[in-house]
């Protein structure tokens, strides 16, 4: 058996697939193999990879049109808020495209319990009841009793926390979840097995399978939500988004009870200076999105600050269900100095007021509360 | 018409329910209700924010409205019914809809969860309404535990396909002793007016009034669908023939 406890797993999935002439499947491709995945009401894995081709980059206002009404279909004109908070940013990881990396020569901060509280009364001040923690991956900084305390502190102020923490082996995820954490959000980062060691050479993230199962564990360990994701620009993006939406897929078949979500981010400017060997255009961001609802109508797509003002305004109506407002990636950069040293750069610098602003003037309606922590009512 | 609906202690006369899911602004339910007259509107609990008047979802159910808090999100029995629980005490009252879903892609309620948990809610007093798949026999085992009404629904939820469940719901109808509300997959006023001729006593549906250029509208539109079909039930439906009447009998020599 695995590490981890888990026998079939998704990397089944992506050795079945990691071999595929991709290229020749697209370029075989036509007109009619484009439309006939467009007229389907489901469509199946090679069709999502059909709609993932750059030819289907022709059709994105139909693939638009049809993500739109599927996306009003299953969620509404409603936009889930959240807002990412950072713990710590000690890395014992050595990514050669985040700022955390122990490869930077920084001083290294993580939160106080008073912190995280003064933190988390600024944030719940603007009436988001959703919160992400995120630290880096130092289990000597940041163990697993830390996040629990942190857990305890933020459960006076919000009614959901997830966390983006280092992968655990499901005991641990069982422990954070009795202390009432309810979210995991792990990206892959990237797919492709013979590109990621390269990009993550030193440290515990080098082990890419224990992190594939990651999303796995979570689900097994009773997570409400679970949301992946890969970086993209590591790598070819048709293909890494077509093996997110394979594993997103895979979770959902297994794990039924399981909100599986799946984020789309893009690499951003960061301490290192790290450039990015594909370039990901708007339009190609546009069509993983569209892809991916077509493929899953009922997913959740995640959209953080990474990107403009301007565009997470017009990727609203195309098949986002939820949305980071008032971010800062600095640990403790809500009430703290300022040091410059967040994990990327964000580009969407608006406040919460400002978002719902917009999402109102859009026909959209800003959701700050989508749970309610069952631990107030007597027990069983 | 004299024509009531009762369920728990509360009469009802306009059969359509609806809940407050999927709208583009909560604002929008109040002139909903009004320009309908729609008497009951479901919540989900879990959005219900008390610390927040402005965000609070309760404020804009207008005063007289019956609530019903669902249960949304809930995995299990034991879930569902600590949010029965909680709703009960943010003053919601004694009314839930229990919904539990485990499954993700079509969203279909668990039969065996849901009947576990309205059997405990029953006895701590609730006025129960499960949402079920139609199934006769949990019916039958849920009519036992005394709920109030049998939520069975016509599509999966917000699929907006119509009464595709029609033959199993008409045999709750005949067979359940009970209020049959249809709920969720109603897509158009015809399929709820459809619902109605059948016996139903109630049709609630959400994203097909949320999802609507024009919610108020449609509400208004369903309400009257839901008043037509209940009309035409009450009337007594002529039966389908299959041919004309022969205008000369053939066994008219016995005569």
């Amino acid at each position: 058996m695995m590490k981890g406890g888990i026998k079939i797993s998704f990397y089944h999935t992506y050795e079945r697939m990691k071999g595929f002439d991709f290229k020749s499947y697209w370029d075989g491709l036509g007109d009619a193999d484009i439309q006939r995945a467009l007229s389907k009401t489901t469509i199946n894995e090679m069709e999502y990879l059909t709609l993932l081709s750059p030819r289907a980059s022709n059709y994105l206002e139909k693939m638009a049109r049809k993500a739109h009404r599927l996306t009003i279909q299953h969620f509404g004109r409603t936009m889930q808020l959240f807002t990412p908070m950072y713990l710590s940013n000690f890395c014992s990881n050595h990514c050669v495209y985040c700022s955390f990396s122990a490869r930077h020569n920084y001083m290294r901060k993580k939160l106080t319990l008073e912190q995280v509280d003064a933190e988390a009364k600024y944030i719940a001040a603007t009436g988001l009841k959703h919160i992400l923690i995120l630290t880096g991956e130092s289990p000597k900084h940041s163990p697993v009793s830390y996040i629990e305390d942190c857990v305890k502190v933020l459960k006076r102020h919000f009614d959901s926390i997830a966390i983006e923490i280092y992968p655990l082996e499901m005991e641990d995820y069982n422990r954070l979840v009795d202390a009432g954490v309810d979210g995991l959000t792990v990206f892959q980062e990237v797919y492709n097995e013979e590109t990621y060691q390269p990009l993550h050479p030193r440290g515990p993230k080098k082990n890419y399978r224990f992190r594939l199962d990651t999303p796995e564990r979570g689900c097994r360990a009773g997570m409400r939500n679970v949301n992946i994701g890969a970086l993209l620009g590591l790598e070819n993006w048709r293909q890494e988004a077509f093996f997110t939406g394979l594993h997103a897929d895979y979770l959902q078949d297994k794990y039924l009870d399981t909100e599986i979500s799946v984020s789309i981010p893009r690499i951003r400017p960061n301490v290192g200076g790290f450039t990015p060997k594909y370039d990901v255009q708007d339009r190609h961001l546009v069509q993983v999105i569209l892809a991916l609802r077509l493929f899953m109508p009922r997913c959740g797509i995640t959209l953080s600050t990474r990107e403009s003002p301007d565009l997470r305004d017009n990727l609203v109506p195309l098949g986002i269900t939820k949305m980071s407002a008032g971010v800062s990636t600095e640990v403790g950069g809500h009430t703290e100095d300022s040091s410059g040293t967040g994990q990327f750069e964000i580009s969407d610098q608006r406040s919460v007021p400002e978002i719902k602003e917009m999402l109102l003037s859009k026909g959209y309606q800003p959701v700050c509360k989508n749970w309610e922590p069952l631990d107030g009512a007597a027990g069983w | 018409m004299t024509d009531k609906l009762k369920i728990g202690e509360q009469e009802i006369t306009n059969r359509f329910f609806t809940g407050t899911g999927k709208h583009s602004n909560d604002s929008i339910i109040p002139q909903l209700v009004h320009e309908s007259g729609i008497e009951v509107v479901t919540v989900a609990l879990r959005r219900v924010d008390l610390t927040s008047p402005e965000e609070n979802i309760l404020h804009h159910i207008p005063k007289g409205c019956i609530l019903l808090p669902n249960t949304s999100g809930a995995r299990n029995a034991e879930e569902a019914v600590r949010i029965a629980r909680l709703a009960r005490a943010c003053g919601c009252g004694d009314w839930i809809k229990i919904e539990v879903i485990r499954d993700n892609k079509y969203l279909l309620p668990d039969n065996y969860e849901t009947a576990k948990a309205a059997e405990m809610l029953v006895k701590e007093g609730f006025v129960v309404l499960p949402y079920v798949s139609p199934d006769l026999m949990v019916a039958k085992d849920l009519e036992n535990a005394g709920v109030a009404a049998v939520m069975p629904l016509g599509a999966p939820i917000g699929t907006n396909r119509g009464l595709q469940t029609k033959e199993m719901v008409r045999i709750l109808i005949d067979e359940i002793n009970l209020p049959i509300i249809v709920d969720a997959g109603i897509g158009r006023p015809s399929e709820a007016a459809e619902a109605m001729e059948m016996g139903a006593a109630a049709v609630l549906a959400n994203t097909a009034v949320a999802t609507a250029l024009d919610p108020v509208n449609m509400a208004k539109a369903f309400s009257m669908a839901v008043e037509a079909g209940r009309r035409a039930y009450l009337s007594g439906l002529g039966p389908i023939k299959t041919e004309a009447e022969a205008s000369s009998p053939l066994t008219g020599f016995l005569s």
